[in-house]
């Protein structure tokens, strides 16, 4: 379906800076083992501040595969 | 197996980047790869990636002209404008960028920012301003605000700190402009802003070094340091409807001067034109 999208996170390039965590507005990350770690899928509503925020590229939106 | 637009703006073998967890210059990076991408769909505008030219100096921030997948040079210290200058003179159809840091941009290479922004000549600088010289250790930079501390200045710093975007206005730049590590959507719009201006453009982005600056001045780490960013640094729609009494203390995220005047390498073809028909050419 064109236009659904998700969430990845990257644990490899992830440095845990903890950026994503505080600034996400519905508190739907946290970190686990100084790894961002999306905490709550239903709370994701694919706002993109953290892939904006992200200074090491380990989070970001793409688009659902059909 | 990063975004898409990472995967397109920048040298994925090089990458993660060195800069440390939580530094700044990453987020000032994407942004600038997002203003580029915003350039290159608009059918206005039309921006050839081809024709992007990306320099940048020696300090953390100028690690990025390794980092981003287009035509760059990595310069000596302080030198990326003047590098730059000689690229646009030489081709002034290129948009020339270059990325650079406080130390880099405003010591080091002081003379070749109010020289070029005096010219006005059409390049873009973004600096990383980090207020300190993290690559090197720590020591303070010229934007290190009073008081501070530095490795350099253990008992806090005596200097006064130049505001570069003001620093640059003054110097005749027509494109001037403040933006934030933690304000990207209104960074990125000031950016493409500056790219697409004819003239001299500098847009002053605050970073965050929890490493260095952070650390020694106990702002805390760069969630703190951001957080700050967002609590002082106002963009413009909500910094015009303040009162001055709110606005103590706080910073404008937005464009400080935008004004018209001759391009210098649109000059300088008219130039050698004169200098042509003088001969008889």
């Amino acid at each position: 379906m064109a236009g659904k999208r998700k969430l990845v996170l990257d644990p490899a390039w992830c440095k845990g800076c903890g950026i994503c965590v505080a600034f996400c507005p519905r508190n739907a990350l946290e970190l686990v083992g100084e790894k961002a770690h999306l905490k709550d899928p239903n709370e994701c509503v694919l706002c993109g501040q953290c892939e904006q925020r992200c200074p090491d590229y380990a989070v970001w939106l793409e688009d659902l595969e059909e | 197996m990063p975004s898409e637009l990472i995967h397109k703006f920048m040298r994925i073998d090089h990458l993660p980047h060195i800069w440390c967890a939580g530094c700044g210059n990453g987020i000032i990076m994407r942004d600038v790869a997002v203003a580029l991408q915003e350039l290159i769909d608009d059918p206005e505008v039309n921006l050839n990636r081809g024709k992007v030219v990306v320099v940048s100096g020696i300090g953390c921030s100028s690690r990025a002209a390794g980092y981003m997948d287009f035509d760059s040079i990595h310069t000596t210290h302080g030198r990326a404008i003047a590098f730059a200058t000689g690229i646009k003179i030489a081709h002034p159809e290129l948009e020339v960028i270059v990325l650079t840091g406080d130390g880099d941009c405003s010591a080091i290479g002081g003379n070749h920012l109010i020289h070029a922004a005096r010219r006005n000549i059409g390049l873009t600088v973004v600096t990383f301003n980090n207020d300190i010289y993290g690559m090197t250790g720590g020591q303070y930079s010229p934007t290190t605000p009073t008081g501070d501390m530095a490795t350099t200045a253990p008992y806090g710093n005596i200097d006064r700190p130049f505001d570069i975007a003001q620093l640059a206005a003054g110097a005749g730049a027509t494109f001037t402009a403040r933006g934030s590590a933690y304000h990207t959507r209104e960074t990125t719009e000031l950016i493409r802003q500056g790219i697409m201006h004819k003239g001299f453009s500098l847009i002053d982005v605050y970073s965050v070094c929890p490493t260095y600056y952070g650390r020694k001045n106990h702002k805390g780490g760069a969630v703190e340091m951001l957080q700050w960013q967002k609590e002082h640094m106002i963009p413009a729609a909500r910094y015009y409807a303040m009162s001055e009494e709110e606005k103590k203390g706080k910073l404008l995220v937005g464009t400080l001067t935008h004004t018209d005047f001759p391009e210098y390498t649109a000059e300088y073809a008219k130039l050698i034109e004169r200098a042509q028909a003088k001969a008889g050419k």
